[in-house]
């Protein structure tokens, strides 16, 4: 019996959940029955007889977020992270699907690698994880994986990436483009023309010339993405950007998109709310790639979040143990947490603010990340489970439960990840996610993981 | 004062001037018969590199041992930063063994400014990476002083690779608090993109800048950078930006060179202006000692001569024990002109 449960006898079996006066994400209270992991019926004054009932007063109903950007960090680097941990942190997060990077030991460029993180994620249950193959074997930028081995598999592939490298060699980057187009994929470009950012430690600028770290130039993202948008409007193939972070990318990605290309983007919640004036103090838990940019950068990117141009929010969840952050900048590690702080940062930059209302929230942090990773049924290939569905009778039981008026600093030590790298530590900040349900049944609870 | 040393922007324009007041009667007592003071016997002054630097370990050593501080050198060189101990550990063990100080030398910028996490001693930064070497831009102040009679309103070209240099980056920012006007001279490849921010002038061309000039400060250039395409080739760097007799002959009268060292001669200098009656190189080093004394002198004694600064001098003080002659004691005795007398 949780604080928000009113009642419940059990006979309906647990998979029966009422849930009263909630807020949909387009506005109107709503009553929600969720039943046989689908939501059966929407409206007001419902009962279920023998539900468990959940009080929704005050709280927002979403759609089960979505993430196309999560590092799992298993198999490998089980000391920062694991299928488990990872994704009890996107449950605690409001998530329930998440695309697991490529860049584990070893490398996720074969079926047996993908299905294997895909069965593991069935194992935990928390949450739909859908592993991301890599683009080149090893991630080496030489030779294409065994693109169509990984579509086929068991975990169904449909976005591939080098994540953490990017595919530099046009010629690579053309033939790859092209050849998922046969089984429906898209290629995720991590965008960092390399001899530009040889060494590279913080955002090319005012900063990292005092700071004395080697400069990152916004250039060296813009020049890839430009060049990968011409690619993919050349062979009609759909390009994804991955975590956009400089003005210049968001103009370069508008202008794909307004010639009709098959252009999408994502951006992280770090780059919508910090700026590279945090690493003053060289502390590495700033130090990430792509770097934290200019407040202008930040500003861009809201602006493009807002009116559709980056089409998503993907946290780019990377945990790293103590160690690899605790040293001198230049040998720290790159990344940040993100997945248990998402939804809340995105409250803070674009809700608050008045950029996005939370249709709008719904819609980049679901529904389009969905669409992108073939999980919301729009796309011919059979999707192995939907997300990123509206809230109404019919749709999956996939859904967050969200309580806007709260407030509450930033705690690591609570944080259901492994690692501890948040640079929102100590930061305070709106909401809570009070639970979660994955296919009807609740992954978290009155804010506490319900398994 | 300050606890620690890492960033020459750390300094106000009274903590600079008094390192330097201090540096100067320091400096005095090098002609005595006995060089040495007892002012830090009992404390721990920790040398820290993981960079082979000699002459400025060295010259911390001596400045360390001249005020009877005991003296430990860790020397890390080799050790690649990415394996072995971790800084934070050497850190710790440095806390145990009870550093009064650390003077860090490390080649990735910000490990001092880490160090001070984790260290409850005194952080002094003797470079790190490409980002400050503030002791080095106070010994050049003080040489300019000591030559020109001044540093407000002196004007300062320091020439070669900016970008690189954690000595243009520590003198641009003590100059520009002490009142000089610095003016950096480069080739566009080797000037940080955002150094408009900077608080001072920016020139290509060295030949301009030489007759409005009453410091011209030559950086070493690193033969590496060649190979990065920051210039074609090493000669034609030093054709352009190379310090030689003719473009010393466009020096005012009684403009001073100075170089930071190590030299190459025939690359940014040549050998007859590194020779030449306008070079300071050798008087650096010299004051190097003077002012590395200062600093640790001031971060560990307090600057209070009626006794110990209430932040971490007292805590040192205390530590000392009672028996010693505590710092702000001793400062009375040696220490006769107080006020500092301010740059003209």
């Amino acid at each position: 019996m949780t604080g928000r449960e009113l009642a419940g006898s059990g006979l309906a079996g647990r998979g029966t959940w009422l849930i009263s006066g909630v807020r949909l994400a387009g506005g109107e209270l709503a009553d929600l029955i969720l039943a046989g992991g689908r939501i059966t019926e929407t409206g007001t004054g419902l009962t279920a007889a023998g539900a468990r009932v959940l009080d929704g007063a005050g709280l927002i109903a979403l759609p089960g977020l979505v993430d196309l950007h999560t590092h799992l960090r298993e198999p490998g680097r089980e000391d920062a992270e694991t299928v488990l941990t990872g994704t009890r942190a996107a449950a605690m997060g409001g998530y329930t699907a998440v695309h697991a990077m490529a860049n584990t030991t070893p490398v996720a460029d074969t079926a047996g690698v993908v299905e294997q993180i895909w069965r593991l994620g069935r194992q935990a249950g928390l949450c739909d994880v859908r592993p991301v193959g890599a683009v080149t074997s090893g991630l080496e930028g030489r030779q294409l994986a065994e693109l169509g081995a990984m579509a086929d598999s068991a975990a169904q592939v449909r976005i591939f990436s080098d994540d953490g490298r990017c595919v530099s060699d046009a010629m690579l980057m053309r033939r790859a483009l092209e050849y998922v187009k046969a089984f429906g994929g898209v290629i995720a470009q991590h965008a960092q023309e390399p001899r530009l950012t040889d060494g590279a430690q913080l955002n090319e600028g005012e900063m990292s010339g005092l700071l004395g770290l080697t400069g990152w130039p916004a250039v060296a993202e813009e020049a890839i993405i430009a060049r990968d948008c011409l690619l993919a409007a050349h062979v009609g193939a759909a390009l994804h950007v991955c975590h956009v972070s400089t003005a210049g990318s968001v103009e370069i990605i508008r202008w794909a998109k307004s010639k009709g290309w098959r252009v999408t983007a994502e951006v992280t919640p770090h780059h919508l709310m910090l700026t590279d004036d945090l690493a003053a103090n060289y502390d590495p838990v700033y130090k990430v790639n792509p770097p934290l940019r200019t407040a202008a950068d930040v500003a861009a990117l809201r602006a493009g979040l807002a009116d559709g141009t980056i089409d998503c929010v993907a946290t780019d969840h990377a945990p790293h143990p103590v160690e690899d952050k605790e040293a001198e900048w230049q040998v720290a590690a790159f990344g940040m947490t993100g997945l248990e702080t998402a939804l809340r940062v995105v409250h803070a930059t674009m809700v608050e603010t008045g950029l996005l209302d939370w249709t709008g929230v719904a819609d980049r942090m679901s529904a389009r990340p969905a669409a992108i990773g073939q999980l919301d049924g729009s796309s011919p290939t059979p999707s192995p489970a939907l997300h990123g569905r509206p809230l109404e009778a019919g749709s999956p039981a996939n859904l967050v439960l969200y309580d806007p008026a709260a407030h509450s600093v930033v705690d690591p030590a609570q944080h259901a990840s492994r690692s501890r790298n948040t640079p929102f530590a100590g930061m305070e900040l709106p909401g809570q996610v009070i639970a979660t349900f994955l296919r009807g049944e609740p992954t978290v609870l009155d804010g506490k993981l319900a398994r | 004062m300050i606890r620690h040393l890492i960033s020459a922007a750390d300094l106000s324009r009274d903590d600079a001037l008094l390192i330097l007041d201090t540096a100067g009667e320091l400096a005095q007592m090098a002609d005595r018969p006995i060089r040495k003071l007892p002012t830090l016997r009992g404390r721990t002054v920790v040398n820290l590199f993981y960079e082979d630097s000699t002459r400025t370990r060295i010259s911390f050593e001596a400045a360390a041992k001249r005020l009877s501080a005991d003296v430990i050198n860790f020397s890390a060189k080799g050790s690649s930063v990415a394996k072995g101990e971790s800084l934070k550990d050497t850190a710790l063990t440095l806390e145990a063994m009870g550093a009064d100080a650390v003077v860090i030398r490390h080649q990735a910028s910000g490990a001092p400014h880490r160090l001070t996490g984790w260290v409850r001693g005194s952080v002094v930064n003797a470079g790190d990476g490409t980002h400050e070497h503030p002791t080095q831009a106070l010994l050049d102040a003080f040489t300019m002083r000591r030559r020109l009679g001044r540093l407000d309103g002196l004007r300062v070209a320091i020439v070669g690779d900016v970008l690189h240099s954690r000595v243009a980056r520590s003198n641009v920012l003590l100059l520009h608090t002490l009142g000089a006007d610095v003016t950096l001279v480069a080739p566009p490849t080797l000037l940080p993109v955002a150094v408009s921010a900077w608080p001072c002038d920016v020139s290509y061309d060295l030949s301009t800048v030489l007759p409005k000039t009453d410091v011209v400060m030559m950086l070493r250039v690193q033969a590496e950078r060649m190979n990065a395409a920051y210039f074609p080739t090493v000669r034609e760097y030093s054709r352009r930006y190379g310090l030689d007799a003719a473009r010393m002959a466009l020096l005012p009268d009684h403009a001073i060179v100075m170089h930071p060292g190590p030299m190459n001669r025939g690359v940014e200098i040549a050998a007859e202006v590194a020779d030449s009656g306008r070079s300071t190189i050798v008087e650096q080093v010299a004051n190097g000692v003077s002012v590395r004394m200062a600093v640790l002198y001031l971060l560990l004694g307090g600057a209070d001569p009626g006794g110990a600064d209430p932040g971490m001098g007292e805590a040192l003080a205390g530590r000392a024990g009672a028996g010693e002659a505590g710092p702000g004691q001793f400062r009375a005795g040696w220490l006769s002109g107080k006020a500092s007398e301010a740059a003209r």
